[in-house]
């Protein structure tokens, strides 16, 4: 029986006159690998930004472990921009705008598109870093090391994260000092400690050649299998995307083109069409 | 994995003792107005004041310019509050108030309800104006700043600030004694304590959990959400702590001063601080201790013949006048900030290791950091 | 209604007069920081330089070559401080070109401090400017009659410069994308130094106007009002230039209200002066909380 972890619903994000996500409706559940592919501009980050707190969507809905984290509908001049149908279904819900660090909190971690890692700071303090939010501690007792205890179990639970990603040998480098592959993979080790049950990465193989994007599947489910996790990703590449995702959503322009597993897409006219390109 | 040896910390130790001795000796045998006592206690009020804008806008990234603000909230609790009640009561201070704060405290607390003011400022002031964008929150905090320049001056609460005049007759250097005994204790040492237990406190800030969440903020503030942390609470926490330490700055400037005015509390005053703080290394605080020292030195001591006449053997009246030093001081300041705006130590502390290394010339160059050979 | 006008007719003039004054500062740096995203502290002490300059070129020239003169060598200065000070760091982080401003403005108050030996300089009169004036029962220089009126009118040709000519359009393209611009090849250089100009010429002529009406110039002259002139770009939407004029009159005409009060509220004594000072400040914080973006200023965009 699958257990719902993430659902939108009808979710639209309009910035002024550009509707960049439009009427988006999606699930994905637990243990799944859900992929969402569409062409560039199609409005899947902003669909993610929406998820994570970044963006409050114009409209919609988005819950989480059939929990609602975010809901919204269109007032003021936003009323008058977006006529969409199910504008009206969600007037009476009351308002829920989370920021990033309380969907953090919630259990939903990220990566991001251009690699955002702390440019200051050692592989090591990235990742340590990242477990500041679940540390039992206040600024007093941190200070005063009289939580120490919370100090060393953060240390030690970041040496066995670098270690599981064989980054241990770069623990005190510059982050990015890194090459651009394990870059990415520092990014998804600094997500997975915040204890996460949702993961979005967001174009997790960007630059990587085709043997790098087959180690990054393999570890993609390896993870998955170990943390218990559910994974959303935002993907261009194909082969990463058809070998290892159990569903796929297609967007164009921001509506869902498409959905279903693997084979079913690949063979969708429609998809062909705006983006994997008409065959032969 | 990051944590220094444990030879090094000891080290550090050691050689921190060996510069409160120094003082200590210092003290007991050169006479009490050499300028070099000027020079050391201006230079640890000033490390302490700078230390707390490094925390601030070098190590969380927020360009406040109100650091002086703080100092006077912090100079003005703490005279208020250490003046002896009888003084109050009479003439000699409040000439033209009558004074509304009728109890007295000793030099400790007085010290600490200096920092608590000013970090309740910080609190109140942080509210609306954290939420600021870089430059706008440079300009929001000059402006609190002079707020409260002016309030302080106001005429309606000379009862409780004594207005424009000069507050006196508090709790000096000269009033510091051995805890529960009246043994003097001598004053450069005392200043040199109350600010080191201070840059103590926030070194071990920096180093902690809290520390690396402002890096975080500095460097990415869109992932360090992400991954969060939440962010006004932590630059309101930032923004607190460090108008704290310099509230107990202002107090100890006050104490050193023995009297304390609003309108030296200017913005010039930040824009002084926020120099050293380039002077000694944004995100560095042994940078920020050792340019503080530097340039208390350089405006107090080495460079005071030219505004007297004389310097380094040349004597020239009509150049070296009153103002010349100020003057080649600042385009001393200016070659720093185009040409070396790293600082002295860049975002590093000073380190054995790293003094070792310059010093061995058989060392091997430090290894750069890798990244070069791997394949991916 | 008229009786109070009438009554106070001294403070609404100076404010109308300050208020011009400021609108010429004003634009200075809301130009600057409409291209560059820079404060540029030094600005007001800029024009006290300009205010300097007319007190030394006055006592060895005439007048009618002292005031070119003043005009040429400001602009000068605002030009050699950009290549110097700014241009260097063009590529270096906001906080580093911020420092470099704090620290011109620094150097020029110790360079002046020096130069005058400390003591606050008495400004010449120009004449004409300084002439006694009877409006309606106050008395007045012409300066306060004159100062709106040559604001106004260099505003205008301000506008119609960077809406008809080239460079002025080049000024709209950077303000609104510096990288793009550069790509499409505006000379960004030019663009810049025309920037500096314009706003050293403006604080040029500012200084003559305000320093006929304050006549004591000293190091320290430039922060204050340039610390307000700042407040009114703010207040207007920083680059915006309308923005800014309107916002240095308001500013101008409250403060001296303020300054006013005792006669105008009828209470208070002598507490009113320092107030007038902390109400600019008060003014900014309000406008950087309510509506940050200023009474002109773009809406804020979102994060990407």
């Amino acid at each position: 029986m699958a257990e719902n972890v993430l659902r939108l619903e009808d979710v639209t994000m309009q910035f002024g006159g550009v509707v960049a996500v439009n009427n988006l409706s999606l699930e994905v559940n637990r243990g799944e690998i859900v992929a969402l592919i569409g062409p560039n501009g199609a409005g899947k980050t902003t669909a993610f930004n929406c998820i994570t707190g970044i963006y409050d969507p114009t409209n919609g809905q988005i819950s989480f472990n059939e929990k609602t984290i975010v809901a919204n509908h269109p007032r003021g001049k936003m009323r008058k921009l977006y006529a969409g149908e199910n504008a009206k279904k969600y007037v009476a819900a009351r308002t829920v705008d989370p920021t990033p660090d309380q969907v953090t909190k919630l259990g939903i971690a990220r990566t991001f598109q251009n690699i955002r890692l702390w440019k200051s700071m050692t592989v090591f303090d990235n990742v340590l870093t990242a477990k500041h939010m679940r540390a039992k501690q206040n600024v007093f007792s941190a200070t005063l090391r009289i939580t120490y205890s919370e100090e060393k179990r953060m240390r030690e639970e970041t040496i066995a994260l670098l270690e599981e990603q064989n980054l241990l040998q770069y623990a005190n480098d510059l982050a990015v000092s890194l090459p651009y592959g394990l870059q990415r993979r520092l990014e998804i080790a600094r997500a997975l400690a915040t204890d996460p049950k949702l993961l979005l990465l967001d174009e997790p193989a960007a630059g990587m050649n085709p043997q790098e994007t087959q180690e990054l599947g393999e570890f993609i489910v390896q993870i998955k299998e170990k943390y218990g996790l559910t994974v959303f990703m935002i993907e261009h590449h194909m082969d990463l995307v058809m070998q290892f995702s159990d569903r796929i959503y297609v967007i164009d322009f921001g509506r869902l083109i498409s959905q279903g597993t693997p084979a079913v897409v690949q063979a969708d006219p429609k998809v062909i069409n705006a983006y994997l390109g008409v065959s032969e | 994995m990051k944590k220094k040896s444990k030879a090094e910390l000891w080290l550090a130790f050691g050689a921190i003792a060996l510069i409160y001795i120094a003082v200590a000796i210092l003290e007991k045998t050169v006479n009490a107005n050499s300028i070099i006592f000027t020079v050391l206690k201006k230079g640890a009020i000033y490390s302490l004041v700078v230390v707390s804008m490094n925390l601030l806008n070098g190590f969380t990234g927020l360009f406040s310019l109100g650091q002086a603000g703080f100092m006077l909230i912090g100079a003005y609790t703490y005279a208020i509050f250490t003046m002896p009640t009888e003084i109050k009561l009479t003439e000699s201070v409040y000439k033209y108030y009558e004074a509304a704060v009728k109890f007295d405290t000793g030099i400790f607390i007085g010290l600490i309800c200096a920092g608590l003011m000013a970090a309740l400022f910080a609190a109140l002031i942080g509210l609306p104006v954290l939420r600021l964008k870089s430059d706008y929150l440079a300009i929001a905090t000059i402006g609190f700043a002079e707020i409260i320049r002016a309030i302080f001056q106001w005429d309606v609460l000379g009862p409780i600030t004594n207005g424009a005049n000069v507050m006196r007759e508090y709790l000096d250097l000269t009033d510091v004694t051995i805890p529960f005994t009246k043994i003097p204790f001598p004053p450069t040492l005392f200043v040199f304590v109350a600010s080191g237990v201070c840059i103590a406190l926030i070194v071990l800030l920096i180093n902690s959990s809290y520390g690396r969440a402002f890096k975080a903020i500095r460097d990415d503030e869109v992932a360090a959400e992400a991954m969060g942390i939440n962010l006004f609470k932590h630059k309101e926490m930032s923004f607190v702590i460090s108008s704290f330490f310099a509230g107990i700055s202002g107090a100890l400037l006050a104490m050193y001063q023995y009297t304390v005015q609003a309108a030296q509390f200017k913005s010039a005053m930040t824009y002084e601080i926020l120099l050293i703080v380039v002077i000694g290394g944004i995100g560095s605080i042994s940078g920020s201790c050792i340019a503080s020292f530097l340039y208390i030195a350089a405006s107090e001591w080495w460079l005071r013949g030219l505004d007297m006449g004389k310097f380094l053997g040349i004597e020239s009246a009509t150049v070296f006048r009153s103002g010349f030093r100020r003057f080649v001081f600042s385009i001393i300041i200016m070659l720093i900030v185009l040409f070396f705006s790293r600082g002295l130590m860049g975002d590093r502390e000073i380190s054995f290791a790293g003094l070792i290394k310059r010093f061995n010339k058989h060392a091997k160059p430090a290894k750069a950091a890798k990244g070069g050979g791997i394949d991916g | 209604m008229l009786d109070f006008f009438h009554a106070n007719l001294s403070y609404i003039l100076s404010g109308i007069s300050v208020g011009g004054q400021y609108a010429l500062i004003a634009i200075g740096y809301t130009m600057v920081y409409g291209i560059l995203r820079l404060i540029n502290f030094a600005h007001g002490d800029v024009f006290m330089c300009a205010g300097l300059m007319m007190v030394y070129l006055s006592a060895s020239l005439p007048m009618t070559a002292s005031i070119p003169l003043v005009l040429v060598l400001t602009v000068l200065l605002g030009f050699i401080i950009e290549r110097a000070a700014y241009k260097p760091l063009r590529s270096a982080p906001r906080m580093s070109v911020m420092i470099s401003a704090i620290g011109v403005s620094y150097l020029l108050q110790n360079a002046a401090l020096y130069f005058t030996g400390g003591l606050a300089k008495v400004y010449p009169t120009i004449p004409w400017l300084s002439q006694t004036v009877k409006i309606w029962g106050s008395t007045t220089k012409m300066v306060t009659l004159v100062t709106p009126v040559l604001t106004i009118i260099l505003v205008v040709l301000l506008s119609l410069l960077i809406k008809y000519t080239k460079v002025g359009m080049a000024m709209r393209a950077v303000s609104k994308d510096f990288e793009t611009s550069r790509l499409m090849g505006i000379r960004i250089n030019t663009v810049i130094s025309a920037t500096f100009v314009i706003g050293s010429f403006l604080a040029a002529v500012g200084s003559m106007l305000y320093f006929t009406n304050y006549a004591s110039v000293t190091p320290i002259s430039g922060s204050m009002p340039g610390l307000k002139c700042f407040v009114a770009a703010v207040f207007g939407g920083i680059g915006s230039i309308p923005g800014a004029v309107i916002g240095a009159f308001i500013i101008g005409i409250a403060e001296n209200i303020i300054k006013g009060g005792s006669s105008i509220f009828g209470f208070g004594g002598s507490g009113w002066t320092t107030f007038s000072d902390a109400f600019t400040f008060a003014l900014l914080i309000i406008i950087l909380v309510v509506k940050p973006t200023g009474l002109f200023g773009e809406k804020a965009t979102d994060k990407a």
